[in-house]
């Protein structure tokens, strides 16, 4: 097969010469990995970054989970997730973490004949929604939250998320501050044993099963809500006042939240008080190693944040994200003199 | 002995139900087909434009394309074909020709076959235990030196978790295509006094050239769209890089992770990328086929 | 008359060299196929490695144990829900996908003209060279609804409440479950198995055909009782094509699955199958959840292994020489 042969050839070579061809660029080359829900921002940023820096910052999207392992196996230069560790698994890591972004996370629900913004909704209520013990709309108890409406005789169809992530992290974790019974049960976790409902791949998943089925619930990122225009539910918050999802909401949880007594910045931002403060709100993190093997490397990823810190607001909001306030990002700074080099120096500024 | 009208008529009967439910069934397949095809076309041609081959793929709301991921995904499936076929054709042909019905040929073509069924996210977390995880450093005259590519993501690892996809398709439909060529041709090569080696490589392998190519293109139609298995492995890169021994984008990868965004821009562009992937299997089956010869039929 | 024969030798002389070589091709061949073997261990030890935490701990329950909950605070993991509806859809699509590929082949060998046979035959295969993910989202996005009002909605709607209908059809109706990720499935593997079967057709020499059609034989016949038996063996590999893939499918199925890893009841209720559990978690996984999940893999490895062992008892039984 003489034609086989002479493709196989052809291949071969275009193979070695892709192997052999060493990358000329000078310039650094920082690499990172972990939470979804932030990746949007961050291709933004290093594709600013790059056109100012000439500095490529690869960030790819694996998981909260995955970016923690390969943080962990340091196969990356830093990590990123939407759950933050503790700080004793911070301790037992070498690891350090600081936020980046906020966002929050936002009911949404398929109803015919409301809108968004109709339906009022407690903390408590999405609980037993979620466990299965309210199985219609026209419940009682939903009515007694929303007197004025006339909410239909329809089953309630759950929707979760069947992949682990931040997002169900920061839901579940409300769902347990709010009702005792869900923190005995299934609890706050990125991935929980859910009493009833069926579960969507992603937040791309749960969207599309909340808008095809009529009559039902789910939960997903702020960007998602808005982008796909659906129906939000509004909540109250910690303060007792009815609250909607907006940008402004959320900030309002992080302004409101004790940043300094939060050790490796571990801080949930549920639940906060403030009266417009949304109640679930969530930071995401990240995650470097305290001990640098490379201090050239450990340089380029703080100023990579730094510059994003200064620079980077603009390119964040328009993307439905908010940013931290500057109080927060000083203290940042000044956290990061604790992540040195080989030689025992801070590897930045 | 006449044979009874009846029985005749049932046996006619019989046949145009066959053959009307072959017919029947190859239009629902080419339904299927077309239903998928359309919307494919409608939303992937909605991201094509000439950026697509200039431009590496971009953050949400700037203008950007797949060029490295067209890249890095020809690299990468190069690769793993180079390295599938060479040990699928070889090792096909070992299980046809040499193996006989020995123990040994019987294990490996059993577990061929588990091989095959693999979840493809499994073989993906395998090559990320032995090429991506391990960091591996020689010191050599009193200087630390890594080996690459081990201990971090590449694209070599990424080639080679295609190349356990591809392989097994590739031995199982070769050893099947050898097996039914007639031993006849097999005994007329030897009693030309030919050694079997020549035999194989002349006689046999060219007349299931077809079948051969057949698992060839479906091993590679499989790899093509895989995504579980690069994750591990290639990883993703934002950027343009011919590095085969870091992070590389790939296709697959960067539809899977642009289609879930809530940006329409990424979305379209993932549609894009999908198209590109089916338009490029069809591409290579249409060449491979034209380039080989296909046995006549009366 | 010595025509056939001329001064030039029409076999080529071969050389000592042609033999020589000869082990060493063969050495070649069986290095290949050891190397696979080899890779195919590696993969069964590193996995035997990583889910023997998850194992050691919940033993037997692992395989019969119903709930799996991954919070840390109280973790449990019990994998009967993916595994059974990892055996269902895959029987399901198997036995959806076989009857029309096999009839696709049948098509394209012995009744369709010509012309089409190319075009026809390299749709088919266009099928496999779609890349599941797309399959997954033309599933939860043009499939399900489609599938939800003209098929779901109709049939919840008409079955007689307390019936057996009603069991079965019980569930959702928006489009997701069980029985459309298996006909999801069976579309994704159904090019597998097409155009192996119609590259074993095509190896049936004429005269075996045309024999039987001098015989008087239908098409039909020709084809079910000649040439299917002809290639019995190598059928069996093409169906083991279509189930290896549809054992190990990932993403076309957890998009429309429903991912739910209780027990489904009907049709249209949500399940979740090995794979797709695996592909969802394993990113978020915390280490005895990862080492479930590879042990979920472990799994489905000795699945494979027992469902392939049952084909071939079943093959051996009716081979002949």
């Amino acid at each position: 097969m003489p034609k086989l042969k002479v493709a196989t050839k052809v291949a071969t070579l275009v193979t070695a010469l892709a192997m052999g061809v060493v990358p000329a660029a000078m310039a650094a080359n920082i690499s990172g990995a972990g939470a979804t829900f932030p990746a949007p921002v961050y291709a933004k940023w290093a594709e600013t970054y790059k056109a100012q820096t000439h500095n490529d910052l690869n960030y790819q999207a694996i998981g909260s989970g995955g970016g923690i392992k390969q943080i962990n196996a340091s196969t990356v230069d830093f990590g990123a997730s939407d759950k933050p560790l503790k700080p004793d698994a911070l301790a037992a890591g070498g690891l350090q973490q600081f936020p980046t972004v906020i966002g929050g996370v936002v009911p949404v629900m398929n109803l015919p004949g409301f809108q968004a913004g109709q339906i009022h909704m407690t903390g408590k209520l999405v609980s037993y929604i979620y466990q299965g013990t309210i199985k219609r709309w026209n419940d009682p108890a939903i009515q007694s939250w929303n007197k004025g409406l006339k909410l239909p005789n329809m089953p309630i169809t759950v929707v979760h998320r069947s992949d682990g992530s931040g997002t169900s992290f920061l839901f579940t974790t409300y769902l347990s501050m709010s009702d005792p019974k869900w923190a005995a049960g299934p609890g706050g976790n990125d991935a929980v044993n859910w009493p009833v409902g069926l579960g969507g791949k992603g937040n791309d998943g749960v969207a599309a099963f909340v808008k095809q089925t009529p009559g039902s619930i789910g939960y997903v990122e702020y960007a998602y809500a808005k982008q796909n225009h659906m129906d939000y539910a509004v909540m109250m918050n910690k303060a007792g006042k009815w609250v909607s999802p907006t940008a402004a909401n959320f900030a309002a949880a992080a302004a409101n939240a004790k940043w300094s007594g939060a050790p490796g910045f571990y801080l949930l931002l549920l639940d906060q008080p403030g009266a417009t403060a949304w109640p679930i709100t969530g930071a995401t993190f990240i995650l470097m190693h305290k001990k640098q093997t490379d201090a050239q490397k450990g340089h380029d990823v703080l100023a990579f944040f730094d510059w994003a810190y200064k620079n980077g607001d603009a390119e964040a909001q328009g993307l439905d994200y908010v940013t931290l306030p500057l109080a927060v990002k000083n203290q940042v700074r000044k956290s990061w003199s604790t992540i040195v080099g080989p030689s025992g120096k801070p590897v930045y500024p | 002995m006449a044979v009874s009208a009846r029985h005749v008529a049932a046996r006619r009967l019989g046949n145009v139900v066959f053959v009307a439910f072959c017919a029947l069934v190859t239009f629902i397949a080419l339904a299927a087909l077309a239903l998928i095809l359309y919307s494919l076309i409608v939303q992937g041609l909605g991201g094509l434009n000439l950026n697509i081959f200039t431009k590496s793929t971009p953050a949400a709301g700037t203008p950007g394309g797949l060029i490295n991921a067209i890249v890095g995904s020809i690299l990468m499936c190069v690769l793993g074909m180079i390295i599938a076929v060479t040990m699928g054709i070889l090792g096909g042909t070992w299980l046809a020709e040499y193996a006989g019905e020995s123990r040994y040929g019987t294990i490996i073509r059993f577990l061929n076959d588990v091989l095959l069924s693999a979840p493809s996210i499994l073989i993906g977390l395998f090559v990320y235990e032995i090429l991506v995880f391990p960091h591996i450093q020689v010191r050599l005259f009193g200087h630390d030196i890594k080996i690459e590519p081990f201990g971090h993501f590449s694209g070599l690892a990424g080639g080679v978790a295609l190349a356990l996809l591809a392989a097994p398709v590739i031995v199982r439909t070769t050893e099947d295509v050898l097996k039914l060529q007639p031993i006849a041709l097999r005994e007329s090569g030897v009693a030309l006094g030919a050694p079997v080696w020549h035999v194989i490589r002349t006689i046999l392998w060219r007349g299931s050239a077809s079948g051969i190519l057949t698992g060839a293109l479906l091993a590679f139609a499989r790899i093509s769209g895989e995504t579980a298995p690069l994750l591990f492995t290639a990883l993703n890169n934002q950027f343009f890089s011919w590095d085969m021994t870091h992070a590389m984008a790939s296709l697959p990868v960067v539809i899977f992770q642009d289609a879930l965004t809530p940006y329409p821009d990424l979305n379209r562009l993932a549609w894009a990328g999908a198209l590109i992937i089916a338009a490029s299997v069809l591409a290579v089956t249409i060449i491979a086929r034209a380039f080989s010869q296909e046995p006549r039929r009366s | 008359m010595s025509t056939a024969v001329n001064a030039t030798p029409t076999a080529r002389r071969t050389t000592p060299r042609g033999f020589a070589l000869e082990p060493v091709f063969e050495g070649l061949c069986f290095a290949a196929a050891t190397a696979l073997l080899a890779a195919l261990g590696g993969v069964l030890v590193s996995l035997a490695i990583g889910g023997w935490p998850a194992l050691s701990r919940f033993g037997l329950s692992f395989v019969t144990g119903v709930t799996w909950d991954p919070n840390p605070d109280h973790e449990t993991y019990g994998a009967a829900g993916p595994i059974v509806g990892t055996l269902i859809t895959s029987a399901a699509a198997l036995i959806m996908a076989l009857p029309v590929a096999g009839g696709v082949a049948f098509f394209l060998v012995e009744l369709c003209p010509t012309i089409l046979r190319r075009p026809i035959g390299t749709a088919v295969e266009l099928l496999a060279g779609i890349p599941s993910i797309v399959y997954g989202m033309w599933g939860l996005f043009v499939f399900a609804p489609f599938f939800a009002t003209h098929v779901e909605t109709p049939l919840m709607t008409w079955a007689p409440p307390g019936s057996i209908w009603e069991t079965l059809f019980s569930g959702i109706p928006n489009g997701s479950g069980m029985l459309a990720a298996s006909i999801i499935l069976a579309i994704m593997i159904l090019p597998f198995m097409a155009a192996t079967l119609r590259e074993l057709l095509n190896t049936v020499p004429t005269q075996v055909r045309e024999s039987a059609y001098g015989l008087g034989a239908t098409t039909a016949e020709v084809v079910l009782k000649v040439t299917l038996p002809y290639i019995r063996r190598g059928a069996i590999g093409a169906v083991m094509l279509g189930l290896g893939r549809a054992l190990g499918e990932t993403m076309a199925v957890t998009f429309i699955i429903g991912n739910s890893h209780a027990f489904p009841k009907g049709l249209f209720d949500s399940g979740s199958t090995i794979a797709s559990t695996i592909a969802n978690e394993f990113n978020e996984a915390g280490p005895l959840q990862s080492s479930a999940l590879i042990a979920l893999g472990l799994v489905l490895f000795v699945i494979t292994f027992t469902v392939l062992a049952l084909a071939r008892l079943l093959l051996r039984s009716q081979v002949r020489a």
